[in-house]
């Protein structure tokens, strides 16, 4: 059987494809493509990422200028269809404010760029992305300026309702408090999923989370995406 | 045209000599075009007048050597088709000035001189010297470098992986900024900026010129005074979007065989980019202004050929090729130029809308740019008195660790991202070098950055033989073999003797242990005239050590295990003039401990061989430097989050001089297996002893006193995050 594709849809300002592509490669056996922002077609639409970076300089609020691509036109379709879409740290700006995904990723509390190990509690268990993780807390790195969650109470409701929310930063052991949280975001939301569940965005990075160096848990999450296709 | 007054000449930074010799080369009067291009490439920032004949005698040659100083930036080899390129770089007078700025820029500035040479960068460090924390302007110049910094790398997609920061009140008004850069090229795809081929086209690329930074390059050469701050025009602008578009494009172009020769457009812009290339060329250069991308309406030529815009590359191109160049640079969205043709004149030729506005002959220019031999005078010794020092072991300890020099810096490091590009094996805090994968290989490579100021201000050429030292400490104790150095050399006003006499005799150190080490300089940078109101800062030369890790499945950090034994390798003779301890005593004065390079040797291939044979009951190791071995020994406890148990041996009399002295060339080597330590060391006549074990939750030394481990880490933690908040 040939090797199942999928993509990775490149910003002038991308700095995580290449790190991406690398777990994906790794992980999921599969074809892995660069699409340059200015494309007007996904070919290989399996399953599509939004990696990290700073997709235009994002001087202006993080991923606004992103939502004007042709390429993420075509993101936008082929989400509405169903396909899995995964956006991370950047990419998740870019999918809330393409409205994909609800709430807006405000400047983290401190006003400072944070880069550390952050502990994931997994709140939804049975979402097609982490039904996999088989793992209550997971560690994965964050590192960004703007990744303070926030959304209007009413949405924040509905997110919970709906089972929506799939990460929450915590502690080690799973307690979410403020001490945990390492930017703001509203309950601790870390990663949340679009209402009809093919869409998350996630601002910690799986990607840097695979070495024997720090944590492994990175593996797991793209294991359990591989399973997917 | 104006004419060339004596003020217009002194406000070029240019001596009447140096007047008197540019009339001699062009055999005319200069224009102000023309003054203005001599003032900027005879600058002490461009031109090394007053270090050149100090600087050549450094050894740059070595086995491993590809490329040493001269060009962009130094070359080593490190095995198979992989060469890495790095160099450090200053920007210390403009980040005093606009701190965020300044520094964001000394980012920009040395990624570029190394991606010019066909590298991509892979990691980035630096080391930075800040005022007392007490005074008025430390806290906001020390959040605006790092925020500068971070900012920059981070966006780019380059890991900040290390560095230093230090405080003290001789840098109250001139920080010290040095920014290093490393990156990975294969050894067939190296570029370099010699310009050939005439009638090939001169391309611009990057942002367009702006009025910003004119004459930074002289401003980076002269003192300052209480009004520099009015200087603010002079710092240029950073944009690291911009550079991720250059830094990608430029990746891209390099793969089509189309470039000749290619230069960043740094200090002293298009003038000092343009005829570099051509003068390593032995060629002539003709510039059509008129065709430069500005960003201001009516730029002069004077203003297009000083400006110091960031985010500008200059390049020759094959003819052939230059279609596929101006694709690449539109598909990234770039503004590309052609700007001029290579001419067989030896001249540069300036046009401006068909005009020619300047004329300078290349090689005369570039041969009789000005090398001094300034006088220099070893001050006279102070006499001290030394004080005694009533602080117990444990008062010390605490004080040291809680001071602002050696408090945790997580504040800082947290603003950096570390982990982009995934090859980030160890960042500082967990190594004594920052530790990243060759991508997609089997090795690794160690990065660190060095400089004692104290020792330096008190010996400048013991002081910056110890910096190159304990920078080769540093790569050996993760396993590494020490590889090159690049230096950056801070020191106040070259015209003054004392400070050309510490100038001589750090780079005589350096020399010395460079030589001693087989640790070549592949590049390097000076930054001159760092005092304000007659002030110097303390001499800083800065070393980048760099080495590789041929598996590295055999990297070390400075990881403990619980039941490890912790053994001091390298012999305590108790020095403690000018150590930490002492310090904390307000004991300033004294000599900085003694320095044998044989012994250094020696003990550093123990230590790198043992940690590449015996790596399996190897946990960690970690160098002994400023503050001596029992900081050593607390920095293992707080950065593992482990207890320690401390036990003085026997034969110890003087528990200050053994816990506290700063002798060289130590190491704490932390194993599993106590016994094959003891015999190897015995066989290969190395000293090593026990001087503690891993174990419970308390940092203590037996029979004098036990901090549990979470308030260690607290104290090391508390200065840092109460200075920031308050």
């Amino acid at each position: 059987m040939s090797k199942k594709n999928v993509s990775i849809i490149v910003f002038p300002g991308s700095n995580c494809d290449r790190d991406l592509s690398v777990s994906i490669q790794k992980y999921l056996n599969v074809k892995v493509s660069y699409v340059w922002h200015n494309d007007s077609k996904i070919e290989n639409y399996e399953m599509i990422f939004l990696p990290g970076g700073f997709s235009f300089g994002d001087y202006l609020r993080a991923g606004v200028i992103a939502t004007k691509s042709p390429a993420i036109h075509e993101v936008i379709k082929y989400a509405k269809k169903g396909f899995p879409i995964i956006g991370i740290c950047n990419g998740f700006q870019i999918l809330t404010e393409c409205n994909l995904l609800k709430g807006t990723l405000l400047k983290n509390n401190n006003q400072l760029f944070k880069c550390e190990n952050t502990h994931l509690k997994v709140e939804n268990k049975e979402s097609i992305f982490s039904k996999n993780l088989k793992k209550k807390v997971v560690e994965f790195p964050i590192a960004h300026a703007q990744g303070n969650f926030y959304t209007t109470p009413d949405s924040l409701k509905e997110l919970e309702d709906n089972n929506q929310i799939i990460f929450k930063y915590s502690s080690k052991n799973g307690n979410i408090n403020k001490e945990s949280n390492p930017n703001g975001s509203l309950n601790n939301i870390a990663g949340i999923i679009n209402k009809k569940k093919n869409i998350l965005g996630m601002m910690p990075h799986p990607e840097r989370a695979v070495d024997k160096f720090g944590s492994q848990d990175g593996i797991l999450f793209f294991k359990g995406l591989g399973e997917l296709l | 045209m104006k004419e060339i007054s004596k003020k217009i000449i002194s406000d070029h930074g240019l001596s009447k000599e140096e007047y008197l010799l540019i009339k001699k080369i062009l055999k005319r009067k200069p224009n102000l075009l023309e003054l203005g291009i001599f003032s900027v490439m005879w600058s002490e920032h461009c031109s090394y007048k007053s270090t050149k004949k100090w600087l050549k005698t450094l050894p740059t040659k070595g086995e491993n050597v590809i490329c040493g100083p001269g060009e962009n930036a130094g070359i080593i080899d490190i095995g198979e088709e992989d060469a890495l390129v790095f160099k450090m770089e200053s920007h210390n007078h403009p980040s005093f000035i606009e701190p965020y700025q300044g520094a964001a820029t000394g980012v920009g500035g040395i990624m570029r001189d190394v991606f010019t040479m066909g590298a991509r960068p892979i990691a980035n460090l630096n080391s930075l010297r800040f005022g007392s924390p007490k005074h008025s302007k430390t806290k906001n110049l020390l959040s605006g470098v790092v925020k500068g910094i971070g900012d920059y790398g981070n966006c780019v997609g380059i890991p900040t992986v290390g560095g230093e920061c230090f405080f003290h009140e001789s840098y109250n008004n001139n920080i010290l900024v040095n920014a290093m850069c490393v990156g990975l090229v294969k050894k067939n795809k190296i570029f370099y900026s010699i310009a050939k081929g005439v009638g090939n086209p001169i391309i611009y690329v990057g942002s367009k010129t702006g009025r910003d930074g004119i004459h930074g390059a002289t401003m980076a050469s002269a003192e300052f005074d209480d009004n520099s701050e009015s200087n603010r025009p002079q710092v240029q602008v950073g944009d690291p979007f911009m550079e991720k578009l250059l830094l990608e494009s430029c990746q891209e172009l390099m793969k089509e065989d189309a470039i000749i020769a290619i230069q960043d457009m740094g200090a002293a812009g298009l003038t000092s980019s343009s005829f570099e290339m051509a003068s390593k060329g032995s060629c002539g250069v003709r510039l059509n202004l008129e065709k430069v991308p500005c960003r201001e309406k009516n730029m002069t030529p004077y203003e297009i050929m000083l400006s110091e815009t960031q985010e500008r590359m200059l390049m020759i191109v094959k003819p052939s090729k230059k279609k596929i160049t101006f694709e690449i640079f539109k598909k990234w969205g770039l503004d590309a130029q052609e700007i001029g043709k290579i001419t067989d004149t030896g001249n540069m030729e300036i046009f401006f809308e068909k005009k020619i506005v300047g004329k300078l002959p290349i090689k005369p220019l570039a041969d009789s740019s000005p090398e001094y031999d300034r006088p220099a005078k070893k001050p006279a010794k102070k006499k001290f008195k030394s004080v005694t020092c009533n602080l117990s072991i444990q008062e010390a300890l605490i004080k040291i660790i809680s001071s602002p020099n050696h408090s945790s810096k997580k504040w800082i490091f947290n603003q950096y991202d570390k982990l982009v590009m995934c090859d980030t094996l160890f960042f500082s805090e967990q190594a004594d070098a920052a530790v990243i994968r060759v991508h997609n290989s089997n090795k690794a490579i160690a990065i660190t950055c060095d400089c004692n100021p104290i020792y330096c201000n008190s010996d400048p050429k013991l002081g910056a033989a110890i910096g190159v030292a304990e920078s080769w400490r540093n790569l050996i104790a993760t396993g590494a073999d020490p590889i090159a150095i690049t230096d950056n050399l801070n020191f106040g006003n070259p015209e003054k003797e004392e400070i050309m006499f510490q100038i001589k005799e750090a780079i005589n150190g350096i020399g010395i242990a460079c030589k001693a080490l087989n640790y070549p300089v592949v590049s390097g940078n000076v930054s001159l005239y760092n005092e304000t109101n007659q002030k110097s800062i303390f001499p800083t030369p800065v070393i980048g050590g760099v080495g590789l890790i041929k598996d590295l499945s055999k990297a070390t950090s400075m990881k403990i295990n619980k039941n490890d034994s912790i053994f001091l390798v390298g012999e305590c003779k108790g020095h403690l003039e000018l150590s930490e301890y002492n310090r904390a005593c307000n004991n300033n004065e004294g000599k900085p401990p003694e320095l044998d390079l044989k012994k250094e040797l020696r003990n550093g291939r123990f230590i790198r061989n043992f940690i590449q044979e015996n790596n399996n009951i190897v946990s960690g190791c970690h160098d002994i430097s400023e503050g001596g071995l029992i900081i050593a020994l607390a920095e293992l406890a707080i950065s593992n989050k482990k207890g320690i148990k401390v036990k003085t041996p026997d034969h110890v009399k003087n528990y200050e001089r053994w816990y506290f002295s700063e002798d060289q060339a130590r190491y704490l080597l932390i194993v599993k297996n106590d016994k094959k330590l003891n015999e190897i060391a015995k066989i290969k006549n190395i000293k090593v002893q026990k001087v503690g074990e891993v174990k419970g939750n308390s940092f203590s030394i037996i029979n004098k006193f036990e901090i549990p481990i979470k308030k260690l880490i607290n104290y090391n933690n508390a200065w840092f995050n109460n200075y920031i908040e308050k």
